[in-house]
């Protein structure tokens, strides 16, 4: 089958009810999705398709031809950091760094539909991504920074 | 004094496991200096000065052997070798080398030493002194226990200077310019009429000249780094999703596999039927594994549907099915026959005057889980001269003496590729799935391959933090705290853990008491007894050991009394806190930054705890408000003390993730048992802090100490500071946790 991916067509031959997460990592080499929960707990998987934030562990492969998928590899690299990821670096967030792909995907989903989040907006956009290592402090800050310097 | 008295039996007991574990050694052995494992593959015209630096042409590389799991080992090792150097920041690479006796952990018998860490008498010397020389000998690579920067902190400073001179006694060599006429900045020898030679030009004639030793070391005022904020090395690569973790190496050929074992932790494989999922899309190969089954597959994800597939015949679980049977266990456990150690025995305990009043509580903590994000894995290539590990460990030594009693081969055959791990929190000081990602490979000879465990598996796997029962009594008289006893019962944490290595009993388990004994308060009477009750679930070291669960048996418990004497809770702890001046400037400053006594809002409460942990103490404030019947977390304050902060941002954030860990957790995780198999099986069952419920945190880092880590201190307060906030709000005493089967939260 054939999928969009960060504007390429890319052709996989998987079974149809695997989840997008393990085609991009394992068939794709897009390792910036990560595995954390297999069931939508985490949010470590989230990229964007068509625009919304999705956990890639719950998509099945075969309903996603004709979409557009973007990954953190799409979002921005550190050549062309997306303002998103410039907050992330400006405010130090990463500790492990594993849940960060995913914070960062969700975080730029919730900017793009809400420019000025309110601290309760980013609770209620971002309380679906667990970070283990507790740097949600940072990343309320990084979201608020973030949000300034899109102009929000 | 009865914490001197005791002195005498345990420094036997040290001596005595140091030879009943194999390591009777002479003076010789202790002053031998371990080989630079950088000379095993120098390359023509690459120098090396000591194990921690490299240099060729191309570039300067420095070897970071602390895992970094997250608390930025790697960084904070860089800064203080490139402090000494004179490395500009970034403009190197780092590496986590080769596993070696040379990475020997300088700091672990700090700890290890059932010693009280601000105890500079002959007996806590020596002591030290002997743990030192075992840990030395044994050459125990490991991250653990906040030692990294106390380890790291005047070694790697000293490996900087060395390199450093050696580079300038190059550079005059070459130019026959005296070394006291030259400078370094920038990685380039200055000469005195501005011209600049590079570290890496000089790198090949550096290689040929004996390494400069004893060089003094900078003063405090002259540092550029250290003190700093330096952005984190990995910061970038963290940011755009392109750090590289254990899981998302790809080797070429390499085969896909997850695992299911017997989720009754250490039971048998009696049988299985892989009927169906042999004829499964992508399956390749089942393999059995000592206590369980291997699914080999084109995507990790293929094998993990096959397992779900497999009819498996389990055994017996090696503990009590139920979880019932456990807190039994526990209770019945505070026995003589269990006493594992008194730590404590000051005044009488037992005589309490007529006109005190007397309080007593139970106190109990469950079972949790590790669970970092990065679920466990390993890559190993077994071919007939080496093992290849790609995986994130903390103890890369015993790492390599696991893989190779296995393969077959000699440990130092095991080449292992240490990776930054997506957290750890403990998960990784364990060797299951390296062993049985070894166990794999074996029967795919010449292959890679990389083991995933599924989330699942990762819960139903986890060897837990222990679980606790406390009981404990004391005594106020005056207004005042005049008595305090506990009896703590507990599986022994390093029991368990060294067992799974091979290595026997060291004595008393100092973690057991860990959190309780070394707090710094002067009680007329006090007593501190320790239970290692056998036969419960095999248990593990978890972000802050012993002292997680410590903190909030003493700290929980001392609230109690303080508020039975009637006096303020921030005033007592300052009052009774004699023992230990830095943990009282930290007492007194936690309360300054938050303001301590200003008059809160109906219905809102603080909280204080004090935890000395890893020869840190913590102090927490912690502010709830009471909405409408639910808790709600507004805001921390900490204060702790690690002698020097290295990087203030790093440590600002790793504070902050450190608390957010101590009060999720304790809110709302455990691990119970039913027919032996963990209750909880994914995040929505365990899942710590949320973005939601996460307090404002702000820190301060004080500098009165010794040169301390900071990766576990601000967990264990964090526990007893929200109940006794809690209490503050309600009224009501919260002696178990998670808390939530006790109240609501927001």
């Amino acid at each position: 089958m054939q999928l969009n991916i960060n504007g390429e067509a890319r052709e996989v031959d998987v079974e149809p009810d695997m989840p997008l997460l393990w085609v991009l990592r394992e068939e794709l080499g897009l390792t910036g999705t990560k595995y954390g929960c297999g069931v939508a707990q985490c949010g470590a998987c989230t990229v964007h398709i068509d625009g919304y934030a999705e956990r890639s562990c719950q998509a099945r492969v075969g309903d996603l031809e004709g979409t557009q998928i973007t990954t953190i590899e799409g979002l921005g690299n550190p050549a062309a950091l997306h303002a998103v990821q410039a907050a992330w670096v400006e405010h130090q967030v990463a500790q492990c760094g594993y849940c960060q792909s995913g914070q960062i995907m969700q975080a730029a989903s919730l900017l793009s539909e809400t420019p000025e989040p309110s601290d309760e907006d980013i609770d209620f956009a971002m309380s679906g991504n667990l970070c283990r290592c507790g740097t949600y402090p940072r990343i309320r800050a990084a979201i608020h920074t973030a949000a300034r310097n899109m102009g929000g | 004094m009865g914490k001197l008295k005791t002195y005498t039996r345990r420094a036997f007991l040290v001596g005595s496991a140091a030879v009943a574990g194999g390591v009777a050694f002479g003076a010789y052995l202790v002053a031998r200096t371990p080989e630079n494992p950088n000379l095993a593959d120098l390359a023509e015209g690459e120098a090396t000065f000591n194990p921690w630096v490299r240099i060729d042409a191309s570039g300067i590389t420095l070897i970071t052997p602390h895992a970094d799991i997250g608390q930025g080992a790697a960084s904070m090792q860089a800064a203080l070798i490139a402090e000494e150097m004179d490395l500009n920041w970034g403009d190197f690479r780092t590496d986590f080398g080769r596993p070696a006796a040379a990475y020997w952990n300088t700091a672990m018998a700090g700890d290890a030493a059932p010693v009280l860490p601000w105890d500079e008498g002959f007996g806590a010397r020596a002591m030290r002194a002997t743990m030192e020389s075992v840990i030395k000998v044994v050459g125990l690579q490991g991250t653990g226990g906040s030692t990294s920067v106390p380890d790291s902190f005047v070694k790697l400073r000293e490996a900087g200077a060395m390199a450093r001179e050696t580079l300038k006694a190059a550079a005059s060599a070459r130019t026959g310019i005296s070394v006291a006429d030259l400078r370094t900045e920038g990685g380039a020898v200055h000469l005195p009429d501005g011209t600049e030679i590079s570290y890496t030009e000089l790198a090949a004639e550096a290689a040929g000249i004996e390494p400069v030793h004893g060089t003094p070391l900078r003063e405090p005022s002259e540092w550029r780094l250290i003190g700093q904020q330096m952005p984190r090395l990995d910061i970038l690569a963290k940011s755009t999703g392109t750090q590289t973790y254990g899981l998302d190496i790809d080797l070429p050929d390499m085969a896909r596999a997850s695992v299911r074992m017997n989720p009754r932790k250490g039971g048998a494989l009696n049988g299985f039927d892989a009927s169906t999922a042999e004829g499964m899309p992508g399956v390749e190969q089942i393999v059995e594994i000592t206590g369980g089954v291997a699914v080999v597959a084109s995507n990790t994800w293929y094998a993990i549907q096959a397992l779900d597939a497999i009819d498996f015949d389990w055994g017996e679980a090696p503990y009590p099915a139920e979880q019932a049977d456990h807190w039994a266990a526990l209770e019945s456990g505070i026995s003589d026959e269990t006493l594992d150690s008194e730590w404590i025995n000051d005044g009488d305990v037992d005589a309490i005057p007529a006109d005190a009043v007397e309080v007593s509580a139970e106190y109990r903590a469950p079972y949790v889980a590790h669970q970092p994000l990065e679920p466990l894995n390993a890559i190993v290539l077994v071919e007939d001269d080496t093992v290849q590990v790609w995986t994130g460990h903390q103890i890369p030594r015993i790492l390599q003496q696991q893989v190779a009693a296995i393969t077959g081969h000699s440990a130092d055959d095991v080449i292992l590729h240490n990776q930054y791990s997506g957290g750890s929190f403990g998960h990784r000081l364990e060797f299951e799935y390296v062993k049985q990602a070894a166990e794999i490979a074996l029967q795919l000879r010449g292959r890679p391959v990389k083991l995933t465990y599924s989330r699942e598996e990762d819960f139903a796997q986890d060897f837990p933090r222990q679980i606790t029962f406390a009981r404990s009594r004391g005594a106020v008289r005056d207004g005042r705290v005049t008595s305090f006893d506990i009896q703590i019962a507990a599986p022994s944490v390093l029991g368990s853990q060294m067992g799974r290595i091979g290595f026997g009993a060291m004595g008393p388990d100092t973690q057991l008491p860990a959190g309780v004994w070394q707090q710094p308060y002067a009680f007329q009477n006090n007593r501190v007894r320790t239970y290692a009750v056998p036969g419960l679930s095999p248990v593990s070291s978890w972000r802050s050991v012993g002292a997680s669960v410590g903190g909030f048996l003493a700290e929980g418990f001392l609230d109690e009394l303080i508020h039975e004497a009637g006096a303020d809770p921030l005033e007592e702890r300052i009052r009774l806190c004699t023992l230990d001046e830095v943990s009282r400037l930290t007492l007194e400053a936690v309360g300054e930054m938050a303001n301590w006594g200003e008059s809160l809002p109906q219905g809102t409460g603080r909280g204080v705890a004090l935890v000395h942990s890893f020869g840190v103490p913590c102090a927490q404030i912690v502010e709830v408000t009471d909405v409408d019947g639910a808790i709600r977390l507004d805001r921390v304050w900490v204060a702790a003390d690690v002698g020097r902060v290295v990087d203030p941002v790093n440590f600002e954030n790793i504070v902050q993730g450190g608390v957010i860990w101590g009060l999720g957790h304790a809110i709302n995780s455990e691990i119970t048992y039913t027919d032996g198999i963990a209750d909880q099986t994914n995040y929505h069952s365990a899942e710590g802090m949320r973005m939601y419920q996460a307090p404002e945190v702000t820190v301060r880092g004080l500098e009165n100490g010794a040169i301390r880590g900071i990766g576990e201190p601000p967990v264990p307060p964090a526990a007893p500071a929200l109940a006794n906030a809690i209490f503050a709000a309600t009224g009501q005493r919260l002696r178990e946790m998670p808390f939530w089967n006790h109240i609501d939260f927001v």
